[in-house]
């Protein structure tokens, strides 16, 4: 990630697709490893370790977007509601069987993926702006019916209260403990997402988001790779829905609504499409964005806004920023920050002798 | 079925239908950019909402006549429409459809968080002058504003017939809208039909807005009421324009039938939820609509 290689010498496609393209990117890899496993969790107050709790979360459910926008080309309006699914497809088996988590996340990953594979077939006749209208659709649909739907929802407010999930015997009571919790996971994210995307299978992805009707010339099933990317793709959001809810404690459908959808595809936007890295800047910066913001707007705004006024400034600026952002980033630079990370490295790489 | 059920069912189709054609007003300025130039308008409810604000703000200005609140909110939205091919779509000209519906999607949320800020979170009243007097017409009877609505829907759609088939302007957009290279090549300054239609999309949502907004009240749910255009243009099919109006009506009866027929037995708000299966159902079986034109693709 930060080294500087003096040239191009790899002579093998395997040596070209490896996941370290030299031994110091491994290096790398040690000292981000170490950083984050024990430097900061020793030095970070609770309250930045709850923000990066939520980046992790929050990398979980962009990596599995941008395997399905960016990689393989196929819109979803419709990731909020598949995190839902997971949501309270654990929170139910928790509190109504009382299984473990190691049980509840898989189970609401699966269940998001069958939701997920359900609102995709759609993908296999149309395309474009048609299955954006289509995942739009699935969103409303699901909202509708866990809303509407007491045995899914828990009755009053449309929210189940969940415990903490225990590891090893040990209850995850503080964010300190749901911080090693939730790095697993996010690890985990990007270490399958990176391999999946240099397999037989990501190729297939980037073929069929390339031009679809050729891929299906060259021999690609199309039906059978859209369908698995949905099924990949809402795969994480479940699972990712079921991360929020052990760190929040409580499913709420109102944290899954068409709105946090739009978040995620401003993540994967922001951040660069079909790159691994860039999903994981855009996931940072969409969860740091709103608490600048937030700090900034109570300092200034009371200035411009009384109290009460205040909170609906906020939720409505930041709403506002991210849609500016989305254009921005679209017009001025499509490959998100991810291109703009490549820039500052290839400016680096022959630096200080530039020609 | 007795006398009462028969007026029953009446009511309803009657009172579906006047919905549903305000609905197509909203659909047609969705239809309109969609035919002309390809571009997909997520923000549609949010240019009726933003028209159907500044309609209520000057309304709400001491003194103001009615007359200075619609000239005002069609310019504004006229100018809106220029202004937002030029800085937003002209850009993203020949880039992937995804990228549009994303700046789109961008565009609504950037209205739709912009409004507490400029406007202020509370809901604000548009008195059109036409009295609350139900008018009456047999054994039905229709609250004057779907009257007017329905009316201003078929002026719309009457004038948009008369400027596709007669108007020199009309024509050379229908040019556009079939193939862009022989337009230009005809002489036809493609970009400035461009921004033409997005400006008449700004008229429609303006007269959109201030339709819905004196029905509902004015708020940031009012562009709730976009998310009801897709069924209807899928319905229709999305570049026909009579299509918008067949796939109004027919999202709007339906509506009104499930809320009479089938909420008591379920608990209501059934009517939010079936234009959306009806849809995924159109989608799959014939995805272009009743009137849209089928794309062939090719490699």
């Amino acid at each position: 990630m930060f080294h500087r290689e003096a040239g191009v010498f790899k002579t093998t496609y395997a040596a070209d697709m490896a996941l370290y393209p030299l031994p110091i990117a491994k290096r790398t890899v040690i000292i981000l490893a170490i950083l984050f496993g024990v430097i900061l969790p020793l030095i970070l107050p609770e309250y930045h370790l709850s923000i990066l709790n939520l980046m992790f979360i929050a990398i979980v459910g962009a990596l599995g977007l941008n395997i399905l926008v960016g990689y393989t080309g196929q819109i979803s309006l419709g990731h909020g509601a598949f995190m839902s699914v997971g949501a309270y497809t654990a929170a139910n088996l928790a509190v109504r069987l009382d299984l473990p988590f190691w049980l509840t996340l898989p189970a609401g990953g699966l269940m998001a993926a069958a939701i997920g594979v359900l609102v995709g077939i759609p993908s296999l006749r149309i395309k474009g702006l048609y299955l954006a209208i289509a995942t739009l659709a699935g969103q409303l649909i699901i909202e509708w019916t866990i809303n509407h739907v007491p045995a899914i929802s828990g009755g009053a407010q449309a929210s189940i209260q969940v415990a903490r999930p225990t590891v090893f015997g040990y209850s995850l009571s503080t964010q300190a403990h749901l911080y090693f919790f939730l790095l697993f996971f996010a690890v985990l994210a990007i270490i399958v997402t990176l391999n999946l995307m240099r397999s037989r299978i990501g190729r297939a992805f980037v073929a069929v988001r390339d031009q679809d009707i050729a891929a299906e010339i060259i021999g690609i099933d199309i039906f059978r790779y859209k369908l698995l990317a949905f099924a990949i793709s809402s795969f994480y959001a479940g699972v990712c829905g079921v991360l929020y809810t052990y760190y929040f404690g409580i499913a709420n459908y109102e944290q899954f609504q068409l709105i946090v959808s739009i978040d995620y595809l401003a993540m994967i936007i922001i951040g660069g499409l079909g790159s691994v890295l860039g999903t994981i800047f855009g996931a940072v910066f969409v969860t740091v964005l709103p608490l600048l913001l937030r700090l900034v707007l109570e300092n200034v705004g009371s200035l411009f806004f009384s109290e009460s006024e205040l909170a609906n400034v906020i939720s409505g600026t930041r709403l506002a920023v991210f849609g500016g952002l989305i254009i921005v980033f679209l017009i001025v630079e499509p490959e998100g920050l991810n291109r703009l990370w490549r820039n500052i490295r290839s400016y680096f790489r022959v630096w200080p002798f530039s020609y | 079925m007795s006398g009462e059920d028969f007026d029953f069912l009446l009511a309803l189709l009657l009172n579906g239908a006047s919905i549903g054609m305000m609905y197509a007003l909203i659909a047609l300025g969705f239809v309109l950019v969609y035919k002309a130039t390809d571009a997909i308008n997520f923000a549609q409810g949010e240019f009726v909402m933003m028209a159907g604000l500044i309609a209520a703000a000057i309304l709400g200005i001491e003194g103001a006549p009615l007359i200075a609140a619609i000239v005002a909110a069609v310019a504004i939205m006229i100018g809106f429409g220029f202004a937002l091919e030029r800085v937003v779509l002209r850009p993203l000209l020949g880039r992937p459809v995804v990228a549009v519906i994303m700046a789109t999607i961008g565009l609504a949320a950037v209205l739709r968080g912009l409004t507490p800020v400029v406007f202020g979170g509370e809901t604000r009243a548009l008195p059109l002058p036409i009295g609350d007097e139900p008018i009456t017409l047999g054994p039905m009877s229709l609250a004057p504003i779907q009257v007017l609505g329905m009316v201003v829907t078929l002026a719309f759609f009457l004038g948009f017939n008369w400027f596709f088939k007669k108007s020199r302007m009309g024509v050379a957009m229908r040019a556009v809208a079939d193939n862009q290279q022989v337009a230009q090549a005809m002489g036809i300054n493609v970009q400035r039909y461009f921004a033409l239609a997005w400006a008449m999309a700004g008229i429609v949502s303006a007269a959109g807005g201030i339709v819905w907004g004196s029905m509902l009240g004015v708020d940031v749910h009012l562009a709730l009421v976009g998310l009801k255009v897709f069924p209807v243009v899928i319905l229709g099919g999305l570049d026909s324009i009579g299509g918008a109006l067949v796939g109004g009506l027919i999202i709007g009866i339906v509506e009104s039938l499930v809320a009479g027929y089938v909420d008591p037995y379920v608990g209501g708000g059934t009517k939010d939820f079936v234009p959306y299966v009806l849809m995924i159902l159109v989608l799959m079986v014939k995805p272009y609509g009743i009137f849209g034109k089928r794309r062939i693709e090719r490699v």
